[in-house]
């Protein structure tokens, strides 16, 4: 089908469905419940927006440089905003607002964590990430190595974060859009699925990255209103906001101190370990480095994005002891038994509603929701060019056209679409929250020690990198497994093989050691080889000379 | 690109000494960055009570939450440090690295 010819078709098209499953909605809700008529009307204007800039983006996206990287032609403060915005999921949105409503002072201490590892993604692999890759991290990793066999390690440890953090996302989407507007959970994790994949296989890396950027901008705005409020309703004294909660709270004076969280030092090492180098190996974060132009942008969207995300944590800290004071001394929001409706994660949702009314209400859910399609077309990129980029044009098929890649790349796209839904379906009534700190410590002990190594460590070699990379991979998969979460909770089972919460300390240095030892002791022509070539790895991580250039538009 | 330039730019000596700069300035933020995390979580840990203390007599607020604030206000400022310094001065001494060598 010839390009304007299908975009004739596609247009109406689309925007007949999105309008017809309004009004879907609309008869849905109608029998349900009556007062969020705003906010399905402010998210069809979201979704129609974004489908809008994802025709435009598809137009303008040929080359595989195009769908994967946007064409390296994003700025620094987008791609700042882009990053912040994957990063500010739902999960984090509703799940750490959750947290404080229901601790406190943890759910500071849990941003905390989540933010640090942005200034050491700056200092120790922003820049070098940049000059190095094109598409994908495992670019980076391979990029002196065995090709096959450190992409399938990195393609594998994407796939395995990117399930993870989709069944969280997926997850908080059904349970969000059941409770605001009325839609069955089922019906809910099919419509993020189907968007999803719509914006990823029309509008490549360009529209998610403005669908991010757009979402981003919504949710802070959101936030910051919410937050202005709650500083109003207690004169801008800080003080007085945490006095009115620590007498309405269960817990009382203990939400200000460090509660249950993290109880035992290797517990609080090992969260640490997660979130800092987690960040720093999670896929469709890495990949957004290879959206703009050179390194110097790469550093400036590091600096944009540490900026909004902090700002965005100290807004959720006031949203949830806000949601203390004014939520859970009103019984509109809580069930007989004196819980929150739909849950703690639903704190931020209920505030909206308390100090803004129906439309603000509205106005949350539908960021909410454009979160969680933002968050989960990123992610839904990352794992497709890990399938296509990685797996299939470099291991199983090398040589492939640019065309045959992203043609694979949209096929995985609709694949994983399906399988978040089933997912989605098969997690219903886990904690949010928690699967993503299952996803940090994937990415914090297979993905990032061997990108960490491959940019500064001479000595490495494929072997080492691979016995390591997947032992790292490997002992994580098994001691959340094995864990208080899934071996307890999910398998009922009545005791943790293993007792600890975070595996990330103890599965980051299975990887550190298996990489140095494998390393060392090899002996071979290739291992040799593979150290010579790091000089001029070496040079070109500092200078970006023979980086991949920006594509002109 | 070829392997004699990034030969002569691997033995100028100005590339070195931007390298060991670099190093130098991204190792101490860094170190800056991970002793005020480790810090603060270790604290969490093994001292909770320091961080329950009330910043004033008869008041609710704790020294966890000024702290907390402040951890997260020092990261964004140091990558603001970290940028300012690698965007000017460590990008114009490479770029007269680069254009040095690919001259003679």
């Amino acid at each position: 089908m010839s390009e304007p010819l299908k975009r004739r078709i596609l247009l109406p098209l689309l925007l007949i469905s999105s309008v017809s499953m309004a009004g879907d909605l609309t008869a849905e809700q109608a029998t349900q419940q009556a007062d969020n008529g705003s906010a399905i009307t402010m998210f069809v204007i979201f979704v129609v927006l974004t489908l809008g800039i994802t025709l435009w983006s598809g137009r303008r996206t040929r080359s595989a440089a195009d769908y994967y990287a946007a064409g390296g032609g994003i700025t620094g403060f987008q791609n700042g905003l882009a990053i912040a915005g994957d990063y500010m999921s739902a999960a984090s949105f509703l799940g750490i607002s959750g947290l404080v409503y229901l601790s406190g002072f943890d759910g500071l201490i849990y941003s905390i964590g989540f933010l640090v590892g942005w200034p050491l993604i700056l200092f120790m692999i922003a820049e070098r990430l940049r000059n190095l890759g094109r598409f994908t991290f495992a670019d980076v990793a391979s990029f002196r190595l065995g090709q096959r066999q450190i992409r399938t390690l990195s393609a594998v440890g994407s796939l395995c974060v990117v399930a993870l953090y989709l069944v969280a996302q997926m997850v908080g989407s059904g349970k969000l859009i059941q409770l605001l507007f009325g839609l069955p959970y089922h019906y809910a994790v099919v419509l993020v699925g189907f968007l999803m994949v719509l914006y990823v296989t029309i509008g490549g890396m360009l529209a998610t990255t403005w669908v991010q950027i757009i979402k981003a901008i919504l949710l802070l705005s959101g936030a910051s209103f919410m937050a202005l409020m709650v500083l109003i309703h207690v004169g801008f004294d800080m003080g007085d906001l945490f006095l009115k909660a620590t007498q309405v709270h269960d817990k009382g004076i203990d939400i200000m101190a460090p509660g249950g969280l993290v109880s035992d030092p290797v517990s609080a090492i090992s969260l640490g370990v997660a979130l800092i180098f987690g960040t720093a190996g999670l896929p469709h974060i890495l990949m957004r480095f290879f959206t703009v132009a050179d390194a110097r942008e790469a550093r400036t969207s590091v600096f944009y994005a540490t900026g909004l995300i902090g700002y965005f944590y100290i807004l959720t800290f006031i949203i949830g002891f806000g949601a203390i004071v004014l939520v859970s001394t009103s019984s509109q929001f809580l069930d007989e038994a004196g819980a929150l409706i739909g849950g703690n994660n639903m704190a931020a949702i209920h505030l909206s509603k308390a100090v803004g009314g129906d439309l603000l209400l509205g106005f949350i859910s539908a960021v909410a929701f454009a979160t969680i399609l933002a968050v989960v077309s990123g992610l839904a990129l990352a794992g497709a060019s890990a399938v296509s980029h990685d797996l299939y044009a470099n291991v199983f098929r090398p040589g492939a056209s640019d065309e045959e890649e992203v043609r694979v790349s949209k096929i995985t796209t609709v694949i994983l679409g399906m399988v978040a839904i089933a997912l989605g379906v098969l997690f219903e009534q886990q904690n949010i929250a928690f699967m993503v700190g299952l996803a940090f410590a994937i990415a914090a002990s297979a993905n990032f020690p061997v990108l960490l190594l491959s940019m500064y460590w001479q000595r490495l070699t494929t072997r080492g990198a691979m016995i390591g990379g997947w032992l790292g991979l490997m002992t994580a998969v098994s001691l959340v497994i094995l864990g208080p979460i899934v071996w307890v909770q999910i398998l009922g089972n009545e005791r943790a093989i293993f007792p600890y919460q975070y595996p990330a300390l103890f599965s980051v240095i299975v990887a550190f050691i298996g990489i140095w030892y494998f390393s060392v002791t090899d002996k071979s022509e290739a291992g040799a080889a593979e150290r010579e070539k790091f000089d001029q790895q070496f040079v070109r991580s500092h200078t970006g000379l023979g980086a991949a250039q920006a594509s002109d538009h | 690109m070829h392997s004699d330039i990034y030969q002569k730019i691997k033995d100028h000596p100005d590339f070195h000494r931007l390298v060991a700069k670099r190093k130098s300035f991204a190792l101490n933020l860094s170190a800056i960055v991970l002793v005020m995390y480790f810090g603060f979580i270790l604290l969490v840990a093994f001292a909770p009570g320091v961080l329950a203390q009330p910043v004033a007599q008869g008041s609710v607020t704790t020294w966890g939450i000024p702290i907390g604030v402040l951890i997260i206000i020092t990261s964004f400022l140091l990558t603001g440090i970290y940028v300012k310094r690698a965007n000017t001065e460590f990008d114009e001494e490479n770029q007269r690295i680069i254009s040095e060598c690919l001259k003679g």
